[in-house]
């Protein structure tokens, strides 16, 4: 308690010292700016509603229900003109969150490495890496799109120079077929799965409920490939702590290597062969090519640009926090006998990684934000089929923009979330 | 930071109110200029010539308007648009009309709340491939891979086509005209789909126009025209009737060159006369001077002569008249009568 504070408890509380008190002043303009703050947003809103009604529209989301009318061409669930609206927009958020996810995976390697490689000894090598970080960041992504979109569409062969004896080209190793439309890959398959296989389902009834059985069927064959997969991860996390352990107790550390080698690679080999694992081959039948899987020149295209252009942004990241290690740090490990491979990853890049991974975040955020510029080559993302078309053909540009926003909202507060998740387990422990 | 959102807050609600408003004519008037929105560029009915000035078959109804209204078929803003951002242009009263070969469509006219003023080119949309692909119809393209316009009537009719006749298809989505011909031309798609006007208005620009052949299938009705937004009828009146006058004019034979000597005075066909002013009151009824119709027809020419200078088949477009001619020549261009 102050004498000031007794003061005004005697006189009571004064309307004047709102203004004229310290400790009241900064609270009275705040609540001011809030009141204004909301009269405005409120304005707003109501301006908005009163033009719609002047207009004689309302705001309503009865369109999602309606049949869509369009086609989409990636599909990662079933779709056909006649599903709705809603259902459009679902393929095209899975669309946008398939090409954002690869995008992040690729960046990061690409940005790790360059980053790395940047502060190499080595002059042609550093100076490359200084190249390629110039040129990326400085040019807008969206030329980068649009120029290898270009690119694929201008200098791979078309589908029917495939055709034919005398065929100007040939599918790589005979199997991937590089065109100009996409690239068409096998299709892994499995003839003995949990669901019925494709062949099976048409060869039966040719019936859309049993399609959709083997679907589904297909979907339990790769759970159960990622179960495995995750199984392995832990088995060689095992393997490692179990290492610790012994080089701990004896002082020597075990060879892991062939472990965890086989920990990889026997399980998913005795699954796949169980399952009946098999390769379906890309044919050209008709106008394409038919069969296989097809990765289309919009999605190339998009994937590479985002994950270059946002490569060059995180190995700056990874460069600064490599540099924001003190050498201190690297001599002193020298001086107790480690070699440099163990110096980076033992020493230094555990410290680098606190000061990598907030502005890493930042970047995921740009490429899933930036995977929005998918309509400059026609990638059917959520913009492209709810910004786009949907907003397009049914005139609900609010509402569907108000979607959109949501929904980037959402997403963009997700990866937020469980980044910083991750970030706090690498921050500085303080104890 | 808080006094600076408000303002930027402020500054929005100012631009937000600046928006839609009715009395379109006399906003064109005070502003002195009528803003038109028009293609990104198709050849023949929308493009700069090699000046920056915009030519073309729905330029000429901007300039009509223009004329009518302003005295001045130069006193036009065009707005270029693309399918998508056409109808927000619209709406949002960034444009007084659109001149945009706009298909005339049920939910257009009454859930996006516009008025379609009436039809100046009748359409269809047909696929257009490689003359070297081998196909000759549409019914044998089951599979391929089509390029096409996104947000316009052409998507959904392509779809609609090929389910009808249990067809497959990899559509390739593509925001302009002008990139959906470059990737067609690169051959990344088969098929390249739109209003069969805008294939032989692109094919003209190809390189070897023979290489590639539209084929004979029209899968949709297009009637094609240009739009207002809901609401106003003095200014949908004005534009609906500059067009008919360019109608009527080719009807009743006046010409760019004969309208001045026409309108001079009164001449012994009562019709043409109510047209260009020289008998009865017509221009005061929709709130323009006299010699709106006179000053619209002086600045573009009658409808015919504007099809042939830009579209018609001395052009290298060379559109036939077809259904766009004359309802005497056997056509569906029709006027309703000036009295």
């Amino acid at each position: 308690m102050t004498a000031s504070d007794l003061q005004g408890a005697d006189q009571g509380f004064r309307i004047g010292q709102l203004i004229n008190d310290t400790r009241y002043r900064s609270i009275t303009f705040q609540v001011i700016t809030l009141i204004l703050l909301v009269l405005g947003i409120g304005y707003l809103i109501s301006n908005l509603l009163a033009n719609l009604a002047d207009l004689g529209q309302d705001l309503s989301y009865d369109f999602l229900a309606a049949p869509s009318g369009y086609d989409i061409n990636q599909q990662p669930i079933p779709y056909d003109s006649q599903s709705t609206h809603l259902r459009a927009t679902i393929v095209g958020a899975l669309n946008t969150l398939i090409v954002a996810f690869l995008a992040c995976v690729t960046a990061t390697v690409l940005g790790v490495i360059a980053g790395v490689l940047r502060l190499s000894k080595n002059w042609i090598i550093s100076k490359l890496m200084a190249v390629y970080v110039e040129a990326f960041r400085n040019i807008p992504v969206l030329i980068w799109i649009i120029i290898i979109f270009t690119v694929v569409a201008n200098v791979f062969p078309q589908p029917r120079d495939f055709r034919g004896d005398d065929a100007t080209a040939s599918p790589i190793f005979g199997v991937v077929a590089a065109t100009n439309r996409g690239v068409y890959v096998p299709r892994p398959y499995f003839t003995n799965g949990f669901g019925l296989s494709d062949e099976d389902a048409i060869a039966e009834v040719g019936d859309d409920a049993v399609a959709q059985a083997a679907a589904q069927g297909s979907v339990i064959d790769w759970l159960v490939i990622l179960a495995v997969l995750i199984g392995s991860l832990l088995a060689t996390r095992a393997i490692t702590r179990w290492a610790d352990r012994t080089q701990e107790k004896t002082g020597k550390r075990p060879t892991t290597w062939w472990m965890s080698l086989a920990a990889w690679i026997l399980p998913i080999t005795i699954v796949c062969w169980i399952m009946g694992l098999s390769w379906e081959i890309p044919e050209l039948r008709g106008f394409n090519f038919q069969g296989g899987l097809l990765m289309r020149g919009s999605l190339i295209a998009l994937w590479l640009a985002l994950s270059i252009y946002t490569g060059a942004f995180i190995a700056e990241n990874v460069r600064a926090g490599i540099l924001a290690i003190s050498k201190g740090q690297t001599e002193a490990a020298a001086a107790l006998g480690l070699r440099p491979g163990r110096i980076m990853n033992l020493v230094i890049l555990p410290q680098a990684l606190r000061v990598i991974i907030p502005p890493l975040i930042s970047q995921y955020l740009n490429i899933t934000k930036n995977s929005s510029l998918a309509i400059a080559v026609g990638y059917m993302d959520l913009t492209a089929t709810l910004g786009g078309i949907t907003l397009n053909q049914t005139g609900r540009a609010i509402e569907s923009i108000l979607l959109l926003m949501l929904f980037y909202l959402t997403i963009s507060l997700l990866i937020s979330f469980f980044m910083n998740i991750y970030n706090n387990s690498v921050r500085l422990k303080e104890r | 930071m808080n006094k600076s959102v408000f303002f930027g807050a402020l500054a929005f609600t100012g631009l937000a109110a600046a928006g839609a408003s009715a009395a379109t004519l006399e906003d064109v008037q005070a502003r002195g200029t009528l803003n038109c929105g028009v293609t990104t560029g198709v050849p023949g009915f929308a493009e700069p010539d090699a000046d920056g000035v915009w030519q073309g078959f729905d330029v000429a109804v901007c300039r009509a308007v223009a004329a009518a209204v302003l005295g001045d078929p130069n006193a036009v803003e065009f707005v270029p648009t693309t399918g998508k951002t056409r109808f927000t242009s619209l709406a949002s009263g960034e444009i007084d009309m659109l001149a945009r070969n706009t298909t005339w469509t049920f939910s257009r006219d009454t859930d996006l709340k516009f008025d379609f003023t009436g039809v100046n080119y009748y359409d269809g949309q047909g696929f257009m491939v490689p003359a070297d692909l081998g196909v000759s119809s549409a019914t044998e393209l089951d599979g391929a891979t089509v390029c096409i316009q996104t947000g316009t009537t052409t998507e959904l009719n392509l779809a609609d086509y090929f389910r009808v006749n249990d067809m497959s298809y990899e559509p390739v989505p593509i925001e302009t005209g002008a990139e959906a011909v470059q990737q067609f031309l690169a051959g990344a798609c088969d098929v390249y789909t739109t209003d069969r006007s805008a294939l032989a208005a692109q094919r003209a620009g190809f390189e070897n126009p023979d290489d590639y052949t539209i084929l004979p299938e029209v899968v949709s009705k297009e009637p094609l025209g240009p739009l207002v937004r809901h609401g106003d009828s003095e200014w949908f009146d004005i534009v609906k009737w500059t067009l008919y006058a360019l109608i009527a004019a080719e009807e009743y034979g006046v010409t760019q060159e004969n309208v001045e000597q026409l309108a001079s005075e009164a001449t012994d066909n009562p019709e043409v006369n109510r047209l260009l002013g020289t008998e009865g009151e017509l221009g005061a009824m929709i709130g323009l001077n006299q010699t709106w119709a006179k000053d619209a027809i002086a600045a573009v020419g009658n409808y015919g002569e504007i099809f042939s200078t830009n579209i018609g088949e001395e052009t290298a477009i060379g559109l036939a008249r077809g259904l766009n001619a004359q309802y005497t020549d056997g056509g569906l261009i029709y006027a309703p009568p000036f009295r």
